[in-house]
């Protein structure tokens, strides 16, 4: 089974989180593996463990991405990949979706793995684009993955109702809370991963132009939600209490 | 110089501190108390392959090094000292003169499978009349019809219970009015062997300490470990590696207090203010974080020193010491900072500070680290 898992470096949002220049500064913070891809990876090894074939982890980032690879690596991972954004002035979920799908499009792909969102843009954008790009199906928000030969059956969590989908490979799933519980990396397996293959790719290497991955979104503002404040009691009768609460929804909350 | 772990050091790091702080902190307040053994901890551990980490890969080990599993055992103390020690012990007293003075036949059966955590490792030197002073074993080995027939008594064995075979340290001859003592080791199936755990500790209440009893325990003279007569001096090579592994404790331990006072100061109130903004607490945490600091790099100078084929006598006993008596100055000084808090065992500090204590003990105690030291810069 040809598997890809696609990952992101995010930062660690449980870390102090610092905002320069209307961006998240990336001094001080620590970084991970985006929360929902580790669901990804993780469910990219137990098909490999029941299947057998190759898991080969992708990036579309800096070259600090490395680390992050290298213990996807680690977890058990065969072959990584990191295609670098570098040059990229301004790159959306089109341009990582783009730049994506022209690393995959000539391979031979049975299943794509991907987070279900990430915890720093979180869009939740670039799986389904790349599904639409390649050509293949798409399910998003997955709970349970079941193959059987060409079949894949799935649970899908839908805010609290299951949806039970079978579709065809090849197929790109998004990974969701309780699909299972990532693996800790193994000792030999860190002690590996410094060897595994760890290819580095530019976007010539793709034959894709900085115009072909242009972002299409334009990013405005970012800002931290206001600090929330103290909440207020209403005392007294029932009844002055709800006037009272009415007149505030009016004339401070301004919602009616 | 170059003072940035390696690659595989920090994501072995990592990997530790996260599990860590996800599968060993959670339980640690419980089991302190229960005085329960940390079996399902141990249990991951050995699926993560951690159990043989310095130990070469050809007999399951994890082909790391020293400064790996002083990370290790350091990030496995700051959640919970009795699972630092257990570690630290099944490491560097078990499987370390195994595989220091084992002949390949014995690494292959006794090794093995403490690399998997099969067995833990545990180490047999202390009686209730020698330690350091080898000159009071007591515990004797006779050779009969090719067997070693043992009798003896030891105490506060780390790990035994859960260990499938230890060395021990016995008297096998005497010349000259001098004691020889040789190093065997033995299955704890082995009829006549008995394995108390009844101490009550002060502290690491977790881990697991016992009373070995031998009543003519028979163990073919092959499974004499090294040479005759060097049990004691292997074992004193032994202990060398295992001081870094009681300093790195010390270091997690040590550490962990610190974090605790620095949350709990900046959020305890007094006096209209957070007590993080008197200088009187400031000072204490400056001093805590400057000697956890200090500690840590003679850990690592030490492991670094034994990594590179370097002697580091003198270093480890400067770690174990240096970092044992700062861990005892660091958790009663977070003890202090949290007040009537700290006193009551839910804030977790007490518990640092009575883990502390054995730390200064153990391995050879602070006095004997000095003597060591003054031997080796020539007095």
């Amino acid at each position: 089974m040809n598997i890809f898992v696609i990952m992101k470096r995010t930062f660690d949002t449980e870390e102090k989180i610092n905002i320069k220049g209307g961006k998240v500064s990336g001094d001080g913070a620590a970084f991970i593996i985006n929360p929902y891809d580790e669901y990804a990876i993780e469910e990219a090894l137990k098909l490999k463990e029941e299947h057998g074939g190759e898991v080969t982890v992708i990036t579309v980032g800096e070259e600090e991405s490395e680390k992050e690879l290298r213990t996807a690596l680690a977890m058990g991972a065969d072959k990584a990949v990191l295609i670098s954004d570098e040059d990229l002035e301004n790159a959306d979920q089109f341009s990582t979706a783009t730049i994506l799908a022209g690393y995959l499009k000539d391979k031979a792909v049975d299943i794509v793995l991907a987070g279900n969102v990430t915890v720093d843009g979180g869009s939740g954008q670039v799986g389904l684009r790349l599904a639409e790009e390649l050509g293949i199906s798409g399910v998003t928000m997955i709970t349970k993955l079941t193959v059987n030969g060409e079949t894949a059956t799935i649970e899908r969590d839908l805010e609290g109702d299951l949806e039970i989908v079978e579709v065809s490979l090849p197929l790109l799933v998004t990974c969701q809370q309780g699909l299972n519980e990532p693996r800790y990396p193994s000792l030999p397996g860190i002690m590996k991963a410094k060897k595994k293959p760890f290819e580095t790719l530019e976007l010539d290497d793709l034959d894709l132009d900085e115009d072909d991955v242009q972002a299409k979104i334009k990013s405005v503002e970012i800002f931290l939600p206001p600090v929330k404040a103290a909440g207020k009691v209403l005392k007294g009768e029932l009844s002055q209490q709800v006037n009272e609460l009415i007149s505030l929804l009016k004339t401070e909350a301004k919602v009616i | 110089m170059n003072f940035d772990l390696t690659e595989e050091q920090q994501m072995i790091k990592n990997t530790i501190r996260e599990f860590a702080s996800e599968e060993v902190a959670p339980g640690a307040l419980e089991r302190d108390k229960n005085k329960k053994f940390p079996i399902e901890v141990f249990q991951k551990l050995s699926r993560m392959g951690m159990m043989g980490l310095p130990f070469p890969e050809e007999y399951g080990g994890g082909g790391a090094d020293t400064i790996s599993f002083a990370i290790v055992t350091e990030e496995l103390s700051r959640a919970c000292g009795s699972t630092g020690i257990t570690y630290s012990a099944h490491i560097s007293l078990g499987g370390a003169p195994i595989h220091l003075f084992g002949t390949e036949e014995q690494k292959r059966r006794y090794l093995t499978p403490i690399c998997s955590g099969e067995s833990f490792g545990a180490f047999g030197l202390t009686e209730p009349n020698a330690g350091s002073d080898a000159g009071g074993t007591r515990t004797s080995a006779k050779e009969m019809d090719e067997m070693f027939v043992i009798n003896g008594n030891k105490c506060f064995i780390t790990n035994a219970s859960f260990a499938k075979h230890l060395a021990i340290t016995a008297i096998t001859g005497e010349e000259v009015g001098k004691k020889e003592i040789s190093a065997i080791i033995v299955p704890t199936n082995t009829p006549g062997f008995k394995i108390f755990d009844h101490y009550e500790k002060m502290g690491l209440n977790a881990s697991n300490t016992t009373e070995l009893v031998l009543e003519n325990v028979k163990v073919p003279t092959d499974h004499l470990l090294g040479k005759k007569g060097e049990g004691f001096k292997q074992f004193l090579i032994t202990l060398d590696g295992g001081r870094i592994g009681i300093g790195a404790m010390a270091v997690g331990i040590a550490q962990s207090a610190l974090e605790k006072s620095l949350q709990y100061a900046k959020e305890r109130i007094q006096f209209g203010n957070s007590i993080s903004s008197f200088q009187a607490i400031q000072f204490k945490l400056a001093d805590m974080a400057m000697k956890v600091e200090l500690a840590r790099n003679m850990v690592y100078k030490a492991a670094w020193l034994k990594d590179q084929g370097r002697p580091f006598k003198k270093e480890a006993a400067m770690c174990k010491l240096y970092a044992s008596e700062i861990c005892m100055e660091v958790t009663n000084q977070a003890v202090q900072i949290h007040g009537g808090y700290g006193y009551m065992k839910e804030y977790h500090v007490e518990r640092l500070m009575r883990d502390a204590k054995l730390l200064e003990i153990g391995e050879g105690t602070s006095e004997i680290q000095r003597t060591v030291i003054s031997r080796e810069i020539g007095c």
